[in-house]
């Protein structure tokens, strides 16, 4: 209690300077925060999105089906066992059925996925009930950047072409029957969505699918035969050592931020250590043990950091807070970048992301403001009390 | 110059009546509280040794107000040290109230700093940030005391030192004569049985040297404290019991002045004080 109240009085007592170096650290803790919640914010709704837009609870894959080879989708499909029907009808399992082919488009020719999905599914978000129309032959919808792409809007046909199970090309009119906003950049570019049931008369491939996804509220069986049962750990795999590697990004950010502040904590200590010999040796005099007068000082170096908090609390909370609540604003060419993303990124502050930062300021503080204490053992009382450096 | 205690217990009968009572006491248990033998004290310089004490041989017992007085570089401060056990002998031993310094260790030498020395020094060393209350209180607070007790002694200590209604001042706001009633407040507050203070009066005028100087033989008067100063003003030999002089690191004489008038009061020992500088000059 004797070292906390000197060790806060002789804080406060160096005025301008303590609270120069406490806004410092201060402000490494608010970004700190802010920029780890930003990031967690950002994989939470991406994780959240992909789950409800594209993978459900996990994806059983045909055993030949690669996601990063678009040849590997001629031979990765496979007939419905009466289980998978069962669990079809149950709402368990959405199948997907997934060819390549091409689109031409305002004198343009590009590559594409035929993707074939259920028109009664309800595990993933996608707006198959569309696919419940007479007045066209074969319904399809995009997602807005496929449709922004091709220049495409509701009610225009669009001539594909693909190869059926012999490897025989054939092509059709689809029409765009909706246009639908995801933030799931991976079935918008370059797909176009149809009925399940339409693609397999189209491919031949009757009662075939390339992948079944798995419900995330229910109970699904992991081991289908003959189906190869992908995680949402595996399928986010790739996108979750995107943000990690923004994680690394983002820390040599408060890292330098930090490092000032650390470095005008070693500075003030060293000075004070210089400064204040003839105190340390009346501390000695007085009876402390040089690893209390060691202890004082690290502890007073370390309140930098008590301080720092208490002022992030006063003008931190506020601002992380308003920014949780609003989010913050992407730009439209934030949809070129081919992640995830919402239009918004809303932070989220874990408990242990925010201890986590706290722990970062608080021992990192102490440390520096140990590293230069430790010189008080060397120093010899009657020296110090002379106020004599050695 | 080694001080023989037998001899000089028929030479007490002349104290006044406090020092009788409380030096003879301990004459006559022979409480020895500081035993020095062929003291010797030696620092390094360059390639060689600067030896800043010789052979000293001393012996204090409870109650005396003692001085060790000489020139600059005489070995003063450094006597007063070891016996603070601040620093240890390069050989012989110092005993301090039954501990040879030069065994302690730094946690040893700490609580028997905390515990049973007081320390009063020449520029005060009162921390800035702390109040009067809180400069008195901070031995108390390493001795972990509770806090009723703790506020009791703190406030009788500025009692003794006349300075209760200055309680919540800061150093700062103090002048020097106060800042050093505060360090001996401080120093006494712990009830200890040795006051080691180096130079006490060296910052302050003459009024207030008299003034802080007949404080520290009141309180050893009625509290049976142990002063020892380092000194070379006048104005404290003339209060002192036994004066000390050291040259060149050895000791030259060991006098109790105060012996040949046993009704000797303030006011004769600044005539005491006054006397001295007249001879010297």
């Amino acid at each position: 209690m004797l070292a906390v109240k000197l060790a806060f009085k002789n804080l406060i007592g160096a005025g301008l300077r303590t609270w120069l170096t406490a806004a410092v650290l201060s402000f490494a803790f608010v970004v700190t925060v802010f920029y780890n919640g930003l990031l967690d914010g950002w994989n939470l709704q991406a994780r959240n999105d992909t789950q409800a837009w594209e993978i459900g609870g996990g994806q059983f894959w045909h055993p030949q089906y690669d996601r990063f080879d678009p040849f590997s989708l001629q031979d990765a499909h496979a007939g419905l066992s009466l289980e998978v029907q069962r669990l079809v009808e149950q709402k368990k399992l959405a199948p997907l059925l997934i060819t390549q082919a091409t689109a031409y488009s305002g004198g343009r020719m590009i590559n594409v996925l035929l993707k074939g999905i259920d028109a009664d599914q309800r595990i993933l978000r996608l707006p198959t009930s569309c696919f419940k129309t007479d007045s066209v032959e074969i319904p399809a919808f995009i997602g807005r950047r496929m449709a922004a792409a091709m220049g495409l809007k509701p009610g225009d046909a669009l001539l594909v072409r693909w190869r059926d199970q012999h490897g025989v090309f054939d092509a059709r009119e689809v029409t765009i029957v909706q246009i639908f906003t995801a933030n799931v950049p991976s079935i918008d570019n370059g797909q176009i969505w149809l009925a399940l049931d339409r693609l397999q008369d189209m491919t031949g491939l009757h009662n075939q699918a390339t992948l079944l996804v798995a419900a995330t509220d229910h109970q699904t069986p992991i081991e289908l035969s003959g189906w190869i049962f992908r995680p949402p750990s595996f399928l986010l795999k790739e996108f979750e050592e995107i943000i990690r590697s923004k994680k690394v990004g983002s820390s040599i950010i408060y890292g330098l931020l930090l490092a000032i502040a650390l470095l005008a904590i070693f500075d003030t200590q060293v000075l004070s250590i210089f400064r204040r010999r003839r105190e340390i040796g009346t501390y000695m005099a007085m009876g402390m043990t040089r690893s209390q007068v060691i202890g004082l000082f690290t502890l007073e170096g370390g309140a930098h950091s008590i301080l720092a908090l208490l002022l992030a609390l006063v003008y931190g909370f506020p601002l992380l807070r308003w920014l949780a609540l609003h989010g913050i604003g992407l730009p439209e060419v934030a949809d070129a970048v081919g992640m995830t993303m919402g239009e918004k990124l809303i932070p989220v502050y874990s408990a242990g992301m925010v201890l986590f930062a706290v722990a970062l300021v608080v021992v990192s503080t102490t440390l520096v403001s140990y590293l230069p204490a430790r010189r008080i053992a060397g120093l010899k009382p009657t020296e110090a009390l002379r106020g004599k450096v050695q | 110059m080694a001080f023989d205690l037998k001899g000089n217990q028929a030479g007490c009968l002349c104290f006044r009546a406090w020092t009788f009572f409380i030096t003879a006491a301990a004459f006559m248990e022979n409480k020895q509280i500081i035993d020095i033998n062929n003291l010797v004290k030696r620092f390094p310089i360059g390639d060689g040794y600067f030896t800043a004490l010789q052979g000293i041989t001393l012996r204090f017992v409870a109650g005396e107000f003692a001085g060790l007085v000489g020139p600059s570089g005489s070995g003063k401060t450094t006597l007063l040290n070891l016996i603070g056990s601040l620093d240890s002998p390069s050989e012989g031993s110092v005993v301090v109230l039954g501990h040879e310094v030069s065994r302690l260790s730094h946690r040893e030498s700490a609580a028997l700093r905390n515990y049973h020395i007081g320390f009063i020094f020449q520029t005060y060393n009162l921390l800035p940030v702390f109040s009067v209350y809180d400069n008195v209180e901070f031995p108390l607070l390493l001795q972990k005391r509770d806090a009723v007790g703790r506020r009791k002694a703190v406030m009788e200590a500025l009692d003794w030192v006349g300075l209760s209604h200055k309680a919540q001042s800061r150093p700062a706001q103090l002048s020097g004569g106060e800042c050093q009633r505060v360090s001996i407040a401080r120093a006494m507050v712990k009830r200890p049985e040795l006051v080691l203070a180096d130079e006490p009066s060296a910052n302050l005028d003459a009024k207030n040297s008299h003034h802080i100087i007949q404080t520290m033989k009141r309180l050893n008067r009625e509290l049976g404290t142990t002063f020892l100063f380092a000194t070379h003003d006048e104005k404290v030999m003339g209060y002192l019991d036994r004066i000390i002089s050291l040259d060149d690191g050895r000791v030259a004489r060991d006098e109790r002045p105060l012996c040949v008038n046993e009704a000797q009061s303030d006011s004769t020992a600044e005539e005491n004080g006054h006397a001295r500088r007249q001879a010297r000059i």
